[in-house]
C-alpha cells in the first residue's frame, strides 16, 4: 500500500491529507483529521496492519495538538494524525479501544497536558505522582508558547518545500 | 562417682558436643566452598579478601550475623517466627547420631536407624511452613505454601527408593546395611542405580536447593520464606540447609555408595585407631563428593516451575521408584 | 485500575516491587493471583521519572548531549544516535561518512553489551546463577572498548551534531577486531551452556506467546515484534545513517514466545558482530565532524521524526522547532514502553514464574520507560 493510497482513505475520512517528504521529516502523509473523525481514521488504519508509534501533545496558541503517529510494518509507510484540542479544557476521543497501546500513552499526555481522551477507562496519573493533580508540566507559559501555524507551517508551504 | 556420672551418659554429652561441633563445622566449611566452587564456575576466585584465599570470610559472616539485630516483623505470630529457625536447625543435626562415620563412630545404632533419620528430616518441611505461615507477607506465604507442596510430593519417591535397599538388606539398622555392601555397593547394582538416582534427585528437593529452590526462588519470591528472617534467624536456616545438604549426602553414602567402605583393596573393616581414621576419611570423601555434584548442579542449571516441579515427581520420579520397588522384591523373591 | 484487596479473600493481591528482584529496577507491578496463577497485572512506572522531556525544552540542543545518556542506561548510545540524527534531519547537516560509520560501530557494539547484558538479568530471573557472569565477561569488552573511544562507560554521550566527539584510533580498531573474533566463539558457549539446557527449554517454550496482531495493537517493537514472526526492524525498513550499505539478516521468528525472543536477541548479536566487522574493513578516511557547525542550532520553524533501532526496539524522537535554538517540543518515544505495556493482555493466566519468565523476556529498562 503506498502513501499516496493512505493518503486517498484519510481523505475519504474528512481528513486534510497531504503527502510529505520524508528524508526530510521522517513521515510519508500527514493528515488534519477532525476531533470527531480521529476514531475512524485510527480505525481505517487498524484495519490495514498498521501499528501505533506513539500519541504526543504538543502545547500551542490559539489551540493544543494532539499527534499521533503510526508505522506500516511492511513497506514503511509512517502516517501522522494531527487533532486539534481547545488550549482550556482540550478533549478528543480515545483511541484506546482501537489501539490498546495508546492506552498509556493517552494516560501519560493527560498527565503531561490535561488533554481529556473521551472515552479512556482509567486517566489517573501514570508516570506523575498519584497526588500530581493539576500539575500539568508540559504546558507552556505565555512567554514561551507559540503559534500553532507558526511552528506547523500550513500544507501549503510543505508541499513548497518537499 | 560412677552412679552420679554413669559413663552412658558421659558419652552421651560427649557425642553431643561433637555432633553439634560437627554440624557447625561443616556448615562453615560448606559456606566457604560453596562460594569458592560457584566462584570458580562463574570465572572469578570468590571470597578473597579475609585471609588467605578469603578463608576467613565465613568466620567474618558469622560474627556480622551474630551482630545483627534480629527483627520481628510488626503484625508476625512472635513464638512462631523466633520458634522456626531452631525447627529447622536442631532435628537434622539430631538424625546426625544414627549417621554410621566409621564401623566404631557412630552415636547410636538405633535398629530403625532409616526410619529414625526420615522422620527428622520431614520436620524441616514443618520449619518452613511454621516460618513462612508466622512471617505475616506474602511472599513468605506463598514459599511456605510452595515447600509443603513440594516436600510432601518429594518424600514419596525418596521413601520409596530407600525402601529398595531396606528389604533387599532386610534391615533398618544402619550399620547392616553398610556391612551388607562389604563386596558391591548399592549404587553399582541397576536398581541401587535406579534407587540411587531417584534419591539424590528428591535429595536436592528435599534441601530445597536449585533447581529445586522454588520455596526461595529470589526472582520471582524474593527470599521466599524467610524474606523476613535477619541476622542470626537468617543464620539459623542457612545453618540447617547445609547440615541437611550433609545428611541426605550421608544417608546417601550410607545406603548406596558402601558407608564407610573403601573400594576394593583401599577398604579396612577394623575397628582400631587407624582403621577408624580411614574409614571416617572414606565416608566423608563421599559425603562431600556427593555434596559437590549439589553445588554443581546449583550454579549451572536455571530453576524449574512449580508445575514443571510437581509433574516431574507424581508422574516420573514416583512411578519409576514403584517399578523399582516392585523389580527388586520380584528379585529377592527369585 | 489497580487491584485493591478482595475482602472475600478469593483472590489475593500481591504488590510486585518496586523494589523486587526481578523487576530491573524501580517497576510495580500489582498483580492479583489465584493461588499461583496470575489474573490481572498491571504495571505502575514513573517511579525513576525525571522529565527528560521538559529538560529537551528548556535547553538547547548541546545541553541535551548529557540527557540521552540516562535514559536506556543498557544501550544509550542508540538514543543518542536518534536525538543527533533527529536535529540533522531538521538542519539539512550531511555528515561525513566517517563520522556516520564510527557511529553505526559504536552503536552495534552498545546493542550487543546491552543484550549480553540481557542475556545475564534474564537467565538470572529464571534462577540460573552462572550465565549472567559469562556475559559480562564479554560486555566487559565492549566497555572497556567504548571507554577508550567516548571516554564513557555506560552514560554515553558521544554524538555530536554534525558528526561525534573524537575520532576512532588503531588501538580501537585492533581491540574491536580481537573482540568479534573472541565474541564468535563464545556464542557456542552460550547455546551449550543455556540453550540447550533442558529445564531452560521448559520454562521458556510456549510461555508468553505474543500474536503478530498484538504486536500491533500494543506497538511492540524490536526483538518482541521480530519474536513474533515481524521482520521490523528500522535498520531495515527505514534505513537511516549509513545501514543500508551493509549486508546483514533480521532475524525472526514466528513463534512468539520467550524462547523466540531469547534466540531473537541471540542472532541479533551475531549480525551486529557483521555490521561491526563491515563496517570497519570499510571505514573511510576523513573528519569526523562537519566542517562549519552553526554555534547557534536554530531549529525550525517545523517538526521531524526521527525513528532509530534501539537495542529494545523503535526508538522515536520528535522534534519541533519555533525558530530558537531551543525545542519546542522533543517527544522520546522509548521503545519498553509499548513492549511493557501489553504485559496486562500477556499476563492473564499464566504462573507467577511464566510472569518473571515473560518480563524477562520483554527486556525492560525502567528509566528509559520513565524518562
Amino acid at each position: 500500500m503506498t502513501p499516496e493510497e493512505i493518503r486517498q482513505v484519510l481523505e475519504a475520512l474528512g481528513a486534510e491529507a497531504t503527502l510529505a517528504d520524508h528524508p526530510a521529516r521522517g513521515v510519508h502523509v500527514e493528515a488534519w483529521v477532525p476531533a470527531d473523525r480521529v476514531r475512524d481514521a485510527a480505525q481505517a488504519l487498524r484495519d490495514r496492519e498498521f501499528l501505533i508509534e506513539d500519541v504526543i501533545g504538543v502545547d500551542a496558541a490559539p489551540e493544543m495538538m494532539v499527534v499521533y503517529h503510526f508505522h506500516r510494518l511492511e513497506g514503511g509507510c509512517r502516517v501522522r494524525l494531527r487533532v486539534r484540542a481547545d488550549r482550556e479544557a482540550p478533549r478528543v476521543p480515545t483511541i484506546q479501544d482501537i489501539f490498546p497501546g495508546a492506552n498509556w500513552h493517552e494516560r501519560e499526555q493527560h498527565d503531561f497536558y490535561g488533554v481529556v481522551f473521551e472515552g479512556h477507562p482509567d486517566l489517573s496519573p501514570l508516570i506523575l505522582p498519584e497526588d500530581a493533580g493539576d500539575l500539568r508540566p508540559l504546558r507552556k507559559d505565555e512567554k514561551r508558547l507559540k503559534g500553532l501555524d507558526h511552528i506547523v507551517p500550513p500544507p501549503a508551504d510543505q508541499g513548497e518545500a518537499s | 562417682m560412677t552412679d552420679v556420672f554413669p559413663p552412658d551418659l558421659i558419652r552421651l554429652i560427649v557425642s553431643f558436643v561433637i555432633v553439634v561441633a560437627f554440624a557447625f563445622t561443616n556448615a562453615a566449611v560448606l559456606v566457604l566452598v560453596e562460594r569458592k566452587i560457584c566462584g570458580h564456575i562463574q570465572r572469578r576466585p570468590g571470597p578473597f579478601e579475609v585471609g588467605p584465599h578469603g578463608l576467613l570470610q565465613t568466620a567474618v559472616d558469622g560474627v556480622k550475623l551474630m551482630a545483627k539485630q534480629m527483627l520481628v516483623p510488626r503484625n508476625a505470630d512472635a513464638g512462631l517466627f523466633r520458634a522456626a529457625p531452631i525447627l529447622s536447625f536442631v532435628p537434622p543435626i539430631a538424625a546426625l547420631i544414627v549417621v554410621p562415620f566409621a564401623r566404631m563412630l557412630q552415636v547410636r545404632d538405633l535398629d530403625i536407624g532409616v526410619l529414625f533419620i526420615l522422620s527428622l528430616a520431614a520436620v524441616n518441611v514443618l520449619a518452613i511452613l511454621v516460618a513462612g505461615w508466622s512471617s505475616a507477607n506474602k511472599y513468605s506465604l506463598f514459599g511456605a505454601i510452595r515447600a509443603v507442596a513440594q516436600n510432601v510430593a518429594y518424600e514419596i519417591p525418596l521413601l520409596l527408593s530407600l525402601l529398595t535397599i531396606v528389604i533387599w538388606v532386610g534391615s533398618f539398622r544402619m550399620s547392616d546395611i553398610v556391612a551388607a555392601q562389604g563386596g558391591f555397593w548399592f549404587a553399582f547394582t541397576p536398581m541401587g542405580f535406579v534407587a540411587f538416582l531417584v534419591y539424590f534427585i528428591c535429595g536436592i528437593a528435599e534441601t530445597n536447593r536449585a533447581p529445586f529452590d522454588l520455596p526461595e526462588a529470589e526472582s520471582e519470591l524474593t527470599a521466599g520464606f524467610h524474606t523476613e528472617y535477619a541476622g542470626m534467624g537468617f543464620g539459623l536456616f542457612f545453618l540447617g540447609e547445609y547440615t541437611n545438604m550433609l545428611l541426605v549426602s550421608a544417608i546417601a553414602t550410607t545406603l548406596f555408595l558402601g558407608g564407610w567402605n573403601g573400594p576394593a583393596f583401599l577398604t579396612t573393616a577394623g575397628t582400631g585407631f587407624w582403621a577408624t581414621v580411614i574409614q571416617t576419611l572414606w565416608f566423608l570423601a563421599k559425603v562431600y563428593g556427593l555434596i559437590v555434584v549439589m553445588i554443581w548442579v546449583r550454579w549451572t542449571y536455571p530453576r524449574v516451575r512449580f508445575d514443571q516441579l510437581l509433574n516431574f515427581c507424581w508422574k516420573i520420579l514416583i512411578p519409576i521408584s514403584m517399578a523399582n520397588l516392585a523389580v527388586t522384591a520380584v528379585w529377592l523373591k527369585l | 485500575m489497580i487491584p485493591r484487596p478482595d475482602p472475600t479473600l478469593e483472590t489475593l493481591v500481591l504488590n510486585m516491587g518496586p523494589q523486587h528482584p526481578s523487576t530491573h529496577g524501580v517497576l510495580r507491578v500489582v498483580l492479583k493471583l489465584d493461588g499461583e496463577y496470575v489474573l490481572e497485572a498491571h504495571p505502575v512506572i514513573g517511579y525513576g521519572h525525571r522529565m527528560h522531556e521538559k529538560m529537551g525544552e528548556v535547553r538547547n540542543v548541546s545541553g541535551f548531549y548529557a540527557n540521552v545518556g540516562r535514559m536506556d542506561y543498557a544501550g544509550a548510545l542508540s538514543f543518542g544516535h536518534g536525538h543527533v540524527l533527529a536535529v540533522e534531519r531538521m538542519l539539512g547537516i550531511e555528515v561525513p561518512p566517517r563520522a556516520e560509520y564510527i557511529r553505526v560501530i559504536t552503536t552495534e557494539l552498545n546493542r550487543i553489551a546491552s543484550h549480553l547484558l540481557w542475556f545475564g538479568a534474564f537467565l538470572l530471573d529464571l534462577g540460573a546463577f552462572t550465565p549472567i557472569l559469562y556475559s559480562f565477561d564479554d560486555r566487559e569488552y565492549i566497555l572497556d572498548l567504548l571507554e577508550h573511544v567516548t571516554g564513557a562507560r555506560l552514560t554515553f554521550s558521544y554524538f555530536r551534531v554534525g558528526g561525534v566527539n573524537r575520532d576512532l584510533d588503531e588501538r580501537f580498531i585492533q581491540g574491536t577486531r580481537v573482540f568479534i573474533r573472541r565474541m564468535r566463539s563464545r556464542f557456542e558457549v552460550y547455546h551449550k551452556l543455556v540453550t540447550g539446557n533442558v529445564i531452560f527449554r521448559k520454562r521458556v517454550e510456549g510461555v508468553g506467546v505474543i500474536s503478530p496482531d498484538m504486536i500491533r495493537k500494543y506497538g511492540a517493537t524490536g526483538p518482541v515484534a521480530r519474536g513474533s514472526g515481524i521482520p521490523y526492524d528500522i535498520r531495515r525498513v527505514e534505513p537511516y545513517s549509513v545501514y543500508s550499505e551493509f549486508d546483514f539478516d533480521i532475524p525472526t521468528f514466528p513463534e512468539g514466545d520467550c524462547f523466540a525472543r531469547y534466540r531473537v536477541r541471540l542472532a541479533e548479536m551475531e549480525q551486529s558482530l557483521r555490521i561491526v566487522e563491515q563496517a570497519l574493513d570499510r571505514l573511510p578516511d576523513g573528519p569526523v565532524m562537519v566542517e562549519k557547525v552553526p554555534k547557534k542550532l536554530k531549529l525550525g520553524p517545523g517538526e521531524v521524526y526521527q525513528a532509530v533501532e534501539a537495542a529494545r526496539g523503535e526508538l522515536g524522537y520528535y522534534l519541533v522547532g519555533d525558530g530558537t535554538d531551543v525545542p519546542y517540543r522533543l517527544k522520546i518515544r522509548p521503545p519498553s514502553y509499548s513492549n511493557l505495556s501489553l504485559l496486562n493482555e500477556l499476563a492473564e493466566g499464566v504462573l507467577l514464574a511464566d510472569l518473571v519468565a515473560i518480563m524477562g523476556s520483554l527486556d525492560l529498562v525502567i528509566p528509559e520507560i520513565d524518562r
